[in-house]
């Protein structure tokens, strides 16, 4: 049993695709604990989780995406876990790609692994905006980090203790957490390493960025990563 | 200032006052929050009172009327008054998001050991 690493999925209104996730992630590998996270569905996202056999922590209302992964995080601490890795419940992430995304954090070269899309010169099927906006946060990550981000925005990710308990504290950015986390993590002199996969054009078509959210994730991504370069670097205490 | 504006102020200064103490008193009104009204109310009647004082302030800041000034102090302060909600609202939406995690994870915990000490008595049975 590997009872060290947890899958954290955060999901919000997913009983179309949480199954299959569930399905998929249990076809990779047969025994480790899955947890979903349920921020607040009004749909039967808890029962058809718990049917698939993962565990569910509800939050008693919507939270967002980045308050509900960093419940799991904060789950993963408080219950030991050495190793977790975030997974979408939308059936966007691959799961053939987990036991090597698994196998990478567990070779102790890195603290954080980030599917990426891009890496390893792959493409993947995005609408032109979103394609520059990645681009933009990818160069401004990569310039900052000094190593080449290709992927910011990747929800497909694992990490190692360390990083859980860094996640799990006030620090973390709630309500999109990506290409800030990335450069919050290198202030705090975490290795943070890329790795290729596949993922599919979300199932449910919907997304978080959609209507005037795009404008509002820009504004809030340039002034989350100026203020991150403006504060003493947090350095991890371990 | 004509002798009606200034009763009107006044009259106006001691109602805020009256009104916050009242609402603490009731423990509606947090005493926490109730300073900020209450130097508000003051700040009121000082001008109201002493109306050289508010001439000298327009003429220090360069404003062309005394009302000017008051309105220029009055807007001012009302968005600090806001920011300083945005402030308190950041505080609360942080404690809160991590009060419904916390409720989460603990729920989660429990209906677990609630199974495991049930199937626990089945077995002694």
């Amino acid at each position: 049993m590997e009872k060290d690493i947890v899958i954290i999925v955060p999901a919000y209104n997913e009983e179309k695709t949480i199954g299959n996730v569930i399905k998929g992630i249990r076809d990779n590998i047969q025994s480790t604990d899955i947890v979903v996270i349920n921020d607040g569905s009004t749909d039967m996202t808890e029962n058809v989780a718990r049917k698939s056999g993962a565990s569910v922590i509800n939050l008693p209302f919507n939270l967002g995406y980045g308050a509900a992964l960093q419940t799991g995080f904060k789950y993963a601490l408080r219950h030991g876990y050495k190793y977790a890795v975030q997974i979408d419940g939308d059936g966007q992430h691959n799961p053939s790609f987990l036991p090597s995304l698994i196998g990478e954090i567990k070779n102790g070269d890195a603290d954080v692994i980030i599917g990426s899309r891009y890496a390893g010169g792959r493409g993947y099927d995005a609408p032109v905006l979103r394609k520059i906006g990645m681009k933009v946060f990818g160069i401004i990550a990569s310039f900052i980090t000094g190593q080449k981000i290709t992927d910011p925005t990747s929800g497909f990710r694992a990490i190692n203790d360390r990083v859980i308990r860094f996640y799990s504290t006030d620090i973390y950015p709630v309500d999109y957490p990506d290409a800030d986390v990335i450069i919050m993590l290198h202030q705090a002199g975490f290795r943070i390493k890329e790795m290729p996969v596949d993922m599919n054009p979300s199932l449910t078509g919907k997304s978080m960025h959609s209507g005037l959210m795009p404008i509002y994730y820009i504004f809030k991504m340039m002034l989350s990563i100026f203020v991150t370069l403006l504060r003493e670097p947090i350095r991890d205490k371990t | 200032m004509p002798l009606r504006q200034q009763i009107f102020a006044i009259l106006i200064s001691i109602g805020i006052f009256v009104i916050i103490i009242e609402l603490v008193r009731k423990r509606r009104l947090r005493e926490e929050y109730s300073w900020l009204w209450l130097l508000t109310g003051l700040i009121l009647f000082v001008l109201a009172v002493w109306y050289d004082l508010l001439l000298t302030i327009t003429y220090f800041i360069g404003a062309g009327l005394a009302t000017s000034t008051l309105f220029f102090f009055g807007l001012v302060f009302l968005i600090l008054i806001n920011l300083y909600y945005s402030i308190k609202i950041s505080t609360m939406a942080n404690q809160m998001k991590d009060l419904a995690q916390e409720v989460g994870i603990l729920k989660s915990e429990m209906k677990k050991s609630v199974k495991e000490s049930e199937s626990q008595s089945v077995k002694e049975l």
